[in-house]
């Protein structure tokens, strides 16, 4: 399964009925030297679209949005005692959580990597 | 992206930041550099440990002319003007009738003028302000043919010195004339971030080509707006609109350091400004302000921004953040806002309301970070 874009500017990974969020590497960028994160709590449920973490640079902060309704079933740790993983490695050792979803559906609503460029380019 | 769309202005260096990669984002109506490719971080660093170069060209620049200019400049501040001796810059702030600030600003006695520099977002106010209230009295000249950049940090007077020598012998808050390939600039050795530094006004003509000269230099990179906001809030200093504005007075802004006990109840010239009975009353204590301007670092490592309610232990709100951010240099959240009186001392803890959460923090006294002022 190939990754999947939010107008938000996270990006979801889907593994089986699971999924991970991180934010884009447009987003880091924008944002600067991230250096704080707010990681939601480990079994907490989001629907889409809340709010489920925080990301700030010395400059802004920025919500972290639930790109898909589910359970939080882990955060990465290693993110909060190094929030600079979310500008060297967006979409890897910089990733915000797991979920476990709940709408399947939800997914083919979201963008590919062509129409978030896209989007990016546009905004 | 948004910044090339609105209709704003831009400084003779428009050019070459956008050919050094910066990121424009609209400021006090100007298209300005926010950071570089470097990024807010390593600029606040590089400030701090080498050089840093600045365009500020979108502040004001003006000059006031005549015999009477200083004791008319003085009718509109809480500040000793006339007993400024030549060669010397001082810091100002223009009140309103209620004591609240207008402005703040810095200005230098040249001998033939007092040279005004003043906020780029409040410039056309001051400047109707002070033509409507001293105009009578002494020539406002505006100057918007004049560029102003900044630079910044321990090797600042190194790579200037190149440039033009002599400006090593300025000391800080002092100001003094140079020429650079024909052209007629005026130098002062203070700043905006704590470091030691210079502020250079000079013609929009020679702005780029001065700006390159300094940038070829092994000490200097280019700083944008963003890590200005950083270094200055890590020495405490305020920003015009966020910590200060027309519903704060100098008093309760912890300004007193700016009002000269010529100007303070019993002094020569007490009095005879904007709001003086309010100000002077708040200063010798007979009408204390209920609210003061405190630093505070916050005990966990959350960041803390403007807008943030403070609470008292509590749960009573007791002030509000004014300006915040992790300090790079500091590596800690600081912040900087107003607590009713009672909070105000050193070492208080009380709590900032973040996202619902309270954060723990301490009144600390400012600088958060120790000033490198070259003081001869």
């Amino acid at each position: 399964m190939s990754i999947k874009y939010t107008e938000d500017h996270e990006w979801i990974k889907v593994e089986g009925d699971s999924a991970i969020v991180g934010i884009t590497h447009h987003a880091q960028d924008a944002l600067g030297d991230v250096v704080f994160v707010d990681l939601p709590e480990v079994g907490k449920t989001f629907a889409q679209k809340d709010v489920a973490g925080v990301v700030e640079s010395v400059k802004a902060a920025a919500d972290v949005y639930m790109p898909i309704s589910g359970e939080v079933t882990e955060v990465n740790e290693a993110l909060r005692d190094d929030p600079s993983l979310a500008n060297s490695d967006p979409l890897g050792a910089g990733w915000f959580f797991k979920v476990k979803f709940s709408d399947a559906a939800q997914l083919d609503a979201l963008l590919d990597e062509t129409a978030y460029t896209t989007f990016t380019k546009a905004a | 992206m948004s910044a090339a769309d609105a209709n704003l202005l831009t400084t003779p260096l428009n050019a070459l930041h956008l050919e050094l990669g910066a990121r424009m984002v609209p400021f006090a109506g100007y298209s300005m550099p926010v950071q570089y490719p470097a990024g807010l971080m390593a600029e606040h660093h590089h400030t701090r440990t080498a050089a840093g170069l600045f365009d500020v060209s979108h502040m004001g620049q003006l000059r006031l002319v005549g015999p009477d200019a200083a004791a008319a400049f003085e009718s509109l501040m809480p500040v000793d003007v006339i007993g400024l001796a030549v060669g010397k810059q001082r810091y100002g702030l223009l009140l309103n009738d209620e004591g609240g600030i207008i402005d703040d600003l810095m200005f230098v006695n040249r001998g033939e003028d007092l040279f005004v520099i003043v906020n780029g977002a409040c410039k056309v106010g001051d400047i109707a302000h002070i033509q409507a209230k001293i105009g009578q009295r002494c020539q406002v000249i505006p100057a918007p043919e004049r560029a102003l950049l900044a630079l910044q940090g321990p090797q600042a007077v190194t790579a200037l010195a190149r440039l033009l020598p002599g400006v090593e012998q300025l000391v800080f808050m002092t100001g003094a004339a140079f020429e650079w390939q024909g052209a007629a600039f005026y130098v002062t050795r203070s700043g905006y971030t704590g470091e030691d530094g210079f502020e250079i006004s000079l013609p929009n003509e020679q702005a780029e080509a001065f700006a390159r000269a300094l940038l070829a230099q092994p000490e200097v990179q280019p700083i944008g707006l963003g890590a200005r906001n950083s270094l200055r809030l890590e020495v405490g200093l305020c920003l015009y609109g966020n910590d200060i504005d027309t519903g704060t007075t100098p008093v309760e802004a912890g300004l007193n350091w700016a009002i000269q006990k010529v100007r303070r109840s019993g002094g020569a010239r007490a009095g005879g400004f904007p709001g003086a009975a309010k100000v002077l009353a708040q200063l010798d204590g007979t009408a204390p302000p209920a609210r003061k301007r405190v630093g505070l670092i916050a005990l966990q490592r959350v960041p803390v921004r403007e807008h943030v309610e403070l609470q008292s232990a509590d749960g009573q709100k007791i002030g509000e953040v004014t300006s915040g951010l992790l300090g790079p240099t500091i590596d800690q959240p600081v912040a900087m806002g107003y607590v009713s009186a009672e909070y105000a001392a050193t070492g208080t803890r009380l709590n900032a309301l973040v996202r619902g959460k309270p954060v723990p923090m301490e009144v600390t006294a400012t600088p958060f970070v120790p000033t490198r002022y070259h003081r001869g």
